[in-house]
C-alpha cells in the first residue's frame, strides 16, 4: 500500500459526525493546537485554541484582546471633534464608517441637520470605503486559499481608491473627512473625473476577479459546501452583514433604516442561499457592483449647496470670515480650544458597515467631552460564529472560513 | 423605534405581567428606553424577545459616575420584521454589580457580557465562561469605569531621553 | 622519556600556529590566548563588508501585522511600490526564518510579551522597525492599554506617521539597510556598545554622538 493511499484510507475513516470516531472502548486522542496570535492566516492577532481529532476540528475557542487599545476610554478624554480621528482607528479597514457612526450619533444628539450635499459626499466616500474594504478582504482571503496573484490585483484597485481619498482629504487611511455636521471640505476639482474613470473600470476588474477565482477548481472545492451555518443560529449569535445575508436574510440597514439619504438610490441587496463559504464570497463580490452603482447615482445627483452645516456652534467658520468677522473669530476660538457642548442624553446610531451593523453608542453629559462612547463592532459579534461554523470540519476549512468571515481585529478589540 | 405611546403600551404590557419589573421609561430623540429593575432585567428581555424583539443588536455597559447606582447595562434589542428598536437599561451599584446572564436567550451575548465584566466589573450569573476578554487575565481593575485613570506615560524624545529609562548606566 | 618544554618561536611562524590550533581543538586554549587566536585566524573587515552588503540588500521581513499599519505594510509588496525592487519582498511567516521584525501597529500590554518572544525567537543578526506612531510613542492613544515598543525590545528604525505611507516605510527600510551596511550610525547598538554583536557588553558609551539618529532636512541618502 502506497503512502498516499494509506493516508487516504486513514482520512476516510474519520467521520465528520459530532461524536468522536471510534467505537466502544476504543480510545482516541484529541490534540489541542494553538493558532496565533502571530499567524499569517488569522488576519491580525487573533488567537485560536483548536481541539483537533486528526484533521477535524472538534472545538475552537477564540482568544482576543491582543490589540486592545482602550479607544473607548481615550474617547472619553477628548472633546467631540477630537474623538473622530481616534474612533476612525478602530476598524482600520472601514474608517469612514467609524467616523460616520460617531458623527451620526453626535448629530442626532445635537438634532443637527446635515446638508444634502454633505450626505451625498458621505455616501460616495462610504461606498468607496466599502469597495476598498472588500478588496483588502478579497486579496488577503485569496492569499489564504493559495491564490497569490489576487492579492496584487486587489491592491492595485485599492491604491486607486486610496488616491481618491488622498485627493479629497489629504490622507490615504484615517482621513478624518467626516465632521459633525457634514464633511471637512468640498471635493476638489477633477475628483469627479477621476472617480468616474475608476467607476468605469471597477466592474470589469470585479469581473476579472470572478474569472480568476470562480473558474478555479481549487477555490471552488475549498469554498463550496464548507462550513455552512443556518440563519437561526446566525441570528441568535447577533451576526450581521454579509455573513447573515449569505444565509439568505436580506437584512441591510441601508435599506431597512436608511441614513444619510441612502433611500435616494436604487440598489440591490445580494443574498446567498446556503450560507456556506462560497455564498459568503459571492455576496461580498456582488456588493462591489452594487457599491459602484450607488456611487454613480450619488455622483449624478450630487446636489449643490454647502458641504457642512451652517451652525457656527458646531462647524468651524470659513477661513476668510476670520479676518473680517469678530463673531467668526470667537466661534473659531471656542471650537478649537474647548469644542462644542452636546446636550445630555444617550443615543445608539447603527449603520451598515462592510462587515455588518456598526453601531455607535454615545452618552453625553452636557460637557464638551462624551461621557461614554461604545462601538458595537460587527466583527466582535461575528467572531462568535466561528465555533458553530467550523465544528466538525477540516482544519483547512477553518482557514477558509476565517478568511471568508473577514474579522478585523482592530474592530474586535478596540 | 416605537413612539411614546408605543413605548408606554409595551411598558404597560410588561407591568401587567409583573408590576415591579420596570422602574420607568425614557423617550428622547426617537429612542425608547425601558428602565428595568436589576433582578428583573432578564425577565424583561425575555418577554420582549417573545414580543418580537428577537435580535440582540448590542449589549454594553455605561458608568454613570457620579450618579448612583453607578453602573448601567444596556440591551439594544431589534425587531427585524417591524424594523423597530427598543433599549432595556438596568442600573446596578458597584458593590452589588450582579445581573442574570442573557446568554440562555441570546447566545450572542457571550462576548459582550464578558466585555462588560472586563470593563466594568459587572458579574453575570449563569454565564458559561465569565473571564476577562480584552485585558490580560492578571489585569487588576476595570478600565472603563470613570474612576479608573486613563494611564499613559510621557513620550521619550531626544530632548527628554536623558532623564529616562533608556539612559545607559 | 623526558618532556622538554620550550617557548614557542615567533607566533607568526607556521609551526607555532599549527600548535596553537591543535591546542584550540583540544579545548585547552582559553582566555586572552583564545581571543587572540580567533581574531588572528578569522578574515575580518573585507568579508564583513561583503556580508553586511548582502545582508542589507536581502532582508526577510516577518509576516506580522498588528493594526492599521499592517495594511500599509501589505501594500509595500503591492504593485505600486513593489519593495521587491530592493529585495525585501520575501515575507516569512516563521520568526526562525526572518531577520526583520516590522512592528506595524499598536502594541497592547497583552501583546507585548508575545512580541518579545517572537523577537527572541528570531535568529541573529536581527533588526526591528517600529512602524507608525502607536508602537513608537503610543501616538494618539496614550492610555492604560498600550506600551511603547522601545520599552521591551530594541528598535533600529522608527517610522513616523499614522499610519505611515508605504513610501515612508520603504524609506525606513532603506535607512535600515544603510545602518546594516555600516554607512550610518548604529543607533542603540552603538549606544550600548553592541555594534556587530548580540549582547550588551559593558563599556563606556560614546556620549559625543547624538543618541538617536534624527532625520536631517536635505538628507537624501536612501531616499
Amino acid at each position: 500500500m502506497s503512502a498516499t493511499s494509506d493516508y487516504r484510507r486513514r482520512e476516510e475513516s474519520i467521520t465528520l459526525a459530532s461524536e468522536p470516531a471510534g467505537g466502544e472502548g476504543e480510545t482516541h486522542e484529541l490534540l489541542t493546537l494553538n493558532i496565533g496570535p502571530h499567524h499569517p492566516a488569522t488576519h491580525g492577532v487573533l488567537r485560536l485554541i483548536a481541539t483537533l481529532e486528526g484533521e477535524v476540528v472538534r472545538a475552537i475557542k477564540p482568544i482576543i484582546g491582543y490589540v486592545h487599545t482602550g479607544i473607548e476610554k481615550t474617547a472619553e478624554d477628548k472633546s467631540y471633534w477630537k474623538v473622530i480621528p481616534v474612533i476612525e482607528r478602530m476598524d482600520y479597514l472601514s474608517y469612514y464608517f467609524n467616523a460616520m457612526a460617531f458623527c451620526g450619533a453626535v448629530e442626532s444628539l445635537l438634532d443637527l441637520e446635515v446638508p444634502p450635499r454633505a450626505q451625498y459626499l458621505r455616501v460616495i466616500h462610504l461606498e468607496l470605503n466599502r469597495i476598498m474594504s472588500h478588496l483588502v478582504w478579497l486579496g488577503t482571503s485569496a492569499l489564504d486559499l493559495g491564490a497569490i496573484s489576487m492579492f496584487w490585483y486587489c491592491f492595485r484597485e485599492r491604491e486607486t481608491i486610496l488616491d481618491l481619498f488622498e485627493y479629497s482629504s489629504g490622507q490615504r487611511m484615517h482621513t478624518r473627512y467626516f465632521q459633525v455636521g457634514g464633511v471637512m471640505e468640498d471635493i476638489p476639482g477633477g475628483f469627479e473625473a477621476k472617480l468616474r474613470k475608476f467607476l468605469a473600470n471597477m466592474p470589469t476588474r470585479a469581473d476579472q476577479y470572478a474569472d480568476l477565482l470562480e473558474k478555479n477548481e481549487i477555490v471552488l472545492q475549498r469554498l463550496q459546501g464548507t462550513c455552512p451555518l443556518d440563519r437561526e443560529t446566525l441570528l441568535s449569535l447577533s451576526v450581521t452583514g454579509p455573513l447573515l445575508r449569505a444565509a439568505g436574510v436580506p437584512w441591510d440597514l441601508r435599506k431597512a433604516a436608511p441614513y444619510s439619504s441612502y433611500d435616494h438610490f436604487s440598489f440591490k441587496i445580494p443574498v446567498g442561499t446556503v450560507g456556506d463559504n462560497y455564498d459568503r464570497y459571492r455576496v461580498r463580490h456582488a456588493e462591489l457592483y452594487e457599491s459602484v452603482k450607488i456611487i454613480e447615482q450619488a455622483l449624478d445627483g450630487l446636489p449643490e449647496g454647502p458641504y457642512i452645516t451652517s451652525d457656527r456652534k458646531v462647524a468651524l467658520p470659513p477661513r476668510h470670515e476670520l479676518a473680517t468677522s469678530m463673531e467668526a473669530l470667537i466661534h473659531h476660538f471656542k471650537l478649537v480650544t474647548e469644542g462644542f457642548r452636546v446636550p445630555p442624553g444617550e443615543v445608539y446610531y447603527p449603520i451598515e458597515g462592510p462587515r455588518g451593523e456598526l453601531g455607535c453608542f454615545v452618552r453625553a453629559d452636557g460637557s464638551a467631552k462624551p461621557a461614554r462612547v461604545h462601538m458595537r463592532d460587527p466583527s466582535f459579534s461575528n467572531l462568535q460564529a466561528t465555533e458553530p461554523m467550523v465544528r466538525d470540519s477540516y482544519i483547512a476549512d477553518l482557514i477558509a472560513t476565517l478568511a471568508m468571515m473577514d474579522p478585523v481585529l482592530g474592530g474586535i478589540d478596540r | 423605534m416605537p413612539d411614546v405611546t408605543g413605548l408606554e403600551l409595551a411598558a404597560q404590557e410588561l407591568r401587567d405581567r409583573d408590576p415591579d419589573c420596570l422602574v420607568g421609561t425614557e423617550f428622547a430623540r426617537g429612542r425608547a428606553v425601558l428602565l428595568a429593575a436589576p433582578d428583573r432585567a432578564h425577565a424583561v428581555v425575555e418577554s420582549l424577545k417573545g414580543a418580537g424583539y428577537s435580535f440582540l443588536a448590542s449589549l454594553h455597559g455605561v458608568d454613570y459616575w457620579p450618579e448612583e447606582p453607578r453602573l448601567g447595562v444596556l440591551y439594544e434589542l431589534l425587531d427585524m420584521d417591524r424594523i423597530d428598536r427598543i433599549t432595556v437599561k438596568t442600573r446596578v451599584a458597584t458593590d452589588a454589580a450582579t445581573l442574570r446572564s442573557v446568554t440562555d436567550l441570546f447566545p450572542g451575548a457571550d462576548f459582550p457580557e464578558r466585555e462588560v465584566y472586563d470593563m466594568f466589573g459587572v458579574q453575570f450569573d449563569g454565564h458559561p465562561d465569565l473571564r476577562r476578554i480584552l485585558m490580560p487575565e492578571d489585569f487588576e481593575g476595570h478600565p472603563q469605569r470613570r474612576d479608573f485613570p486613563i494611564g499613559g506615560e510621557p513620550v521619550l524624545f531626544t530632548y527628554n531621553e536623558q532623564q529616562n529609562y533608556g539612559q545607559y548606566q | 622519556m623526558e618532556l622538554k618544554r620550550e617557548a614557542l618561536p615567533d607566533p607568526s611562524d607556521f609551526r607555532s600556529r599549527q600548535l596553537l590550533s591543535r591546542e584550540m581543538l583540544r579545548g585547552e586554549l582559553e582566555g586572552e590566548a583564545l581571543e587572540q587566536f580567533v581574531e588572528s585566524s578569522v578574515l575580518t573587515t573585507t568579508v564583513d563588508k561583503a556580508v553586511s552588503w548582502a545582508r542589507g540588500n536581502s532582508f526577510f521581513p516577518l509576516t506580522f501585522g498588528l493594526a492599521c499599519c499592517a495594511i500599509e505594510m501589505m501594500s509595500i509588496v503591492g504593485a505600486r511600490l513593489d519593495i521587491a525592487r530592493f529585495g525585501f519582498e520575501a515575507f516569512r511567516a516563521s520568526p526562525r526564518q526572518a531577520d526583520l521584525l516590522i512592528l506595524s501597529g499598536r502594541v497592547s500590554i497583552k501583546m507585548a510579551p508575545v512580541i518579545r518572544r517572537i523577537y527572541d525567537q528570531m535568529l541573529e543578526p536581527k533588526f526591528a522597525i517600529s512602524m507608525g506612531a502607536c508602537c513608537s510613542s503610543m501616538g494618539v492613544f496614550n492610555n492604560y492599554a498600550l506600551v511603547p515598543s522601545d520599552k521591551f525590545m530594541p528598535i533600529d528604525v522608527h517610522v513616523p506617521g499614522c499610519p505611515p505611507r508605504p513610501e515612508a516605510l520603504a524609506h525606513g527600510i532603506l535607512r535600515l539597510r544603510e545602518k546594516v551596511q555600516h554607512t550610518e550610525k548604529e543607533g542603540w547598538r552603538e549606544r550600548y556598545d553592541a555594534v556587530g554583536t548580540e549582547e550588551i557588553l559593558p563599556g563606556t558609551p560614546d556620549t559625543s554622538t547624538p543618541h538617536i539618529s534624527v532625520y536631517q532636512p536635505g538628507d537624501t541618502a536612501g531616499a
